[in-house]
């Protein structure tokens, strides 16, 4: 018997397996051999090299896998290996930016760039901050968040619980159309009808509005999408207990939901965030403290950015970095705050 | 508390397709009525008609008369969410609410009604946890979710919810079907219990629980897939499974079909 564990017999349940560095040898070799050949070739961007130990990669554990352990290992290798290479592919710009940004942010980033604005600061010189930016940034998410976050939850209730026939299918056709409007499209939108036809000047409200129309239809969808999920046997289980349709909503669908439409509204609360598009056109921008977003221009983070980026000396490069910084750790810890809400709220399954 | 239930020309559509086709029967009060008959034949939507949830299914459609001892639950006027407290129904699968404690699941009921004082919900719960043979279980674990309990466990939780707000009628539409045989005991024992203060309804596939749990049984059945299904006959349940007076009947339950 000591001779058949040295050398196992061949059984139809028993392939050739490859080791488990296998993976990790392919990809260190094709890695040298990416590096080599570019060398060789004269090619000087990262990005080809690294394309070509992709491309190597792939290619070289597809090969290798079929001689060893035939076409079915090989063919799951080279899934396996694909979606690695498109993980990379796409983590990789994310993790760069992250670090750009934070590298540079840091620079002029502390407590006086967060409570100061540029009131008395000229492009070119050092100093100044973003409080006028942050606040107005706040105030005009805030409002918008307002407006679309009832009208949005609302909605999607209607489309769920009620919706039957030619209003719901109606309802449904235009919240995807205002899913596909360009941000510049909204801005111009209210700025016709708010500021050219109702005379109103441009202030943070204005802006609101405009995001509002792009916040809306993100609402609409994921909060729709959430009560979709819910099963029905609850509504029928509260309703058979007697109770009215809008008490089950509002006490059984939507707490048992709330999770996920709260991560919702955050993920549409930082999409909008980054909106510099209608900003630029119905807020316009200051320099100064306005603490007034129905009143006179505003600022904006986006739009700090923007023309920061613009006055093209190097203190105001700083500064939109390190603001660009700011809006980036802003959204993120909406993104977090939204997690974490969703896990406290979510149904709990424990004993 | 129980209330008789007559059932005069009942017809129920889904959309334009008719599913149940005039059907007419009396539930005695304080007593089991069992409906068997196979898949598609319209129990379950019989079943829903009795306390109006058929019409919450889209284009879910009633005509006819369903007496609730001298009211009729379809005539002018009437709240269906008043007859749904009136008659309470406990599902196939278990279905206590994810976001609520056991003692909020069976205080559900009064609490979503809003008409409840807090120093009796209390004694409610514990009284409708009791009548469900689940206190014992429970009692020690009244705040934690409901759905972290076993599935026997889960339906008597809605069974109790179901009796918390004492309705006169209990529909029950297949309650044992997801359940091992322990669980289903338990919960034949305690449909004896309820009897005594209720009307009790009952849809299942087992036979052999119709027979042990119910008074009466009626049997529906139809003649292809695509036609209405339609009540063959009721009567007391020993004469059900002894002696039909359908031929129908007795293929059904002795196993022979087509």
């Amino acid at each position: 018997m000591s001779h058949a564990t040295l050398s196992p017999k061949r059984s139809s349940l028993r392939g050739a397996t490859l080791p488990k560095w296998f993976a990790w040898a392919v990809a260190a070799g094709s890695l040298a051999l990416g590096y080599g050949i570019s060398a060789a070739a004269g090619l000087h961007s990262d990005i080809q090299w690294a394309l070509i130990a992709a491309v190597l990669f792939v290619v070289g554990s597809y090969a290798v896998s079929a001689k060893v352990e035939g076409g079915r290992q090989a063919r799951d290798r080279t899934a396996t290996s694909l979606v690695w290479v498109a993980f990379l592919l796409a983590v990789t710009p994310l993790a760069s930016l992250l670090w750009e940004t934070a590298e540079r942010g840091v620079k002029v980033l502390d407590g006086y760039f967060l409570t100061h604005s540029m009131g008395v600061v000229a492009d070119a010189e050092p100093g100044g901050g973003i409080y006028h930016a942050l606040l107005g940034t706040l105030e005009q998410v805030g409002l918008a968040s307002l407006i679309s976050v009832p009208v949005g939850v609302l909605t999607a209730i209607y489309l769920v619980e009620y919706g039957r026939g030619k209003l719901a299918r109606a309802v449904t056709f235009f919240v995807d159309v205002m899913t596909g409007i360009p941000s510049i499209v909204a801005g111009l939108f209210i700025l016709s009808l708010w500021v050219l036809i109702l005379k109103m000047g441009p202030s943070g409200f204005a802006g609101s509005l405009a995001l509002s129309i792009l916040m809306i239809p993100v609402v609409v969808r994921s909060t729709e999408e959430m009560l979709k999920l819910v099963p029905n046997e609850l509504r029928e289980a509260s309703l058979a207990l007697g109770v009215p349709k809008w008490r089950t909503i509002l006490k059984v669908v939507l707490p048992t939901s709330i999770g996920g439409i709260i991560t919702g509204i955050m993920l549409a609360i930082a999409r909008i965030t980054g909106e510099t598009a209608p900003v630029l056109l119905l807020v316009w921008g200051t320099d100064f403290i306005n603490a007034n977003p129905f009143q006179d221009p505003q600022e904006s983070l986006p739009m700090y950015i923007y023309l920061q980026f613009g006055a093209g000396s190097d203190p105001a490069y700083d500064r939109a970095w390190a603001a660009a910084l700011t809006l980036i750790a802003f959204i993120m810890i909406l993104n977090l705050a939204a997690r974490g809400i969703a896990r406290w709220k979510a149904p709990k399954t424990g004993r | 508390m129980a209330k008789r239930i007559d059932v005069s020309g009942l017809n129920a559509y889904y959309g334009s397709f008719l599913a149940i086709e005039d059907i007419s029967m009396t539930v005695e009060p304080r007593s089991v009525t069992a409906f068997i008959g196979p898949s598609g034949c319209g129990k379950s939507t019989f079943l829903r008609t009795l306390n109006r949830m058929h019409e919450v299914t889209p284009g879910g459609r009633v005509e006819g008369k369903v007496m609730l001892d001298d009211e009729n639950l379809y005539g002018a006027g009437i709240d269906p969410v008043a007859v749904r407290r009136e008659v309470g129904m406990v599902f196939q699968r278990p279905n206590p609410f994810p976001t609520m404690s056991v003692y909020d699941n069976v205080a559900a009921g009064l609490r979503l009604n809003g008409k409840y004082k807090k120093s009796q919900l209390d004694d409610v719960v514990e009284k409708s946890l009791r009548g469900a043979n689940l206190w014992n279980e429970v009692k020690d674990r009244l705040n934690k979710p409901g759905s972290g309990l076993s599935g026997g466990q889960q339906q008597r939780l809605c069974i109790a919810r179901a009796i918390a707000v004492e309705p006169n009628v209990l529909l029950m539409d297949e309650p044992c079907s997801a359940l091992d045989p322990i669980s289903t005991l338990a919960i034949e024992d305690l449909i004896g219990e309820l009897k005594e203060r209720f009307t009790i309804v009952i849809v299942t596939h087992n036979m052999q629980q119709a027979a042990r749990v119910s008074d009466r049984t009626a049997f529906f059945n139809l003649a292809a897939v695509g036609q209405p299904g339609k009540l063959i006959e009721i009567d007391d349940t020993e004469r059900i499974f002894s002696n039909p007076s359908v031929q129908a009947t007795e293929d059904y339950i002795s196993g022979r079909f087509g």
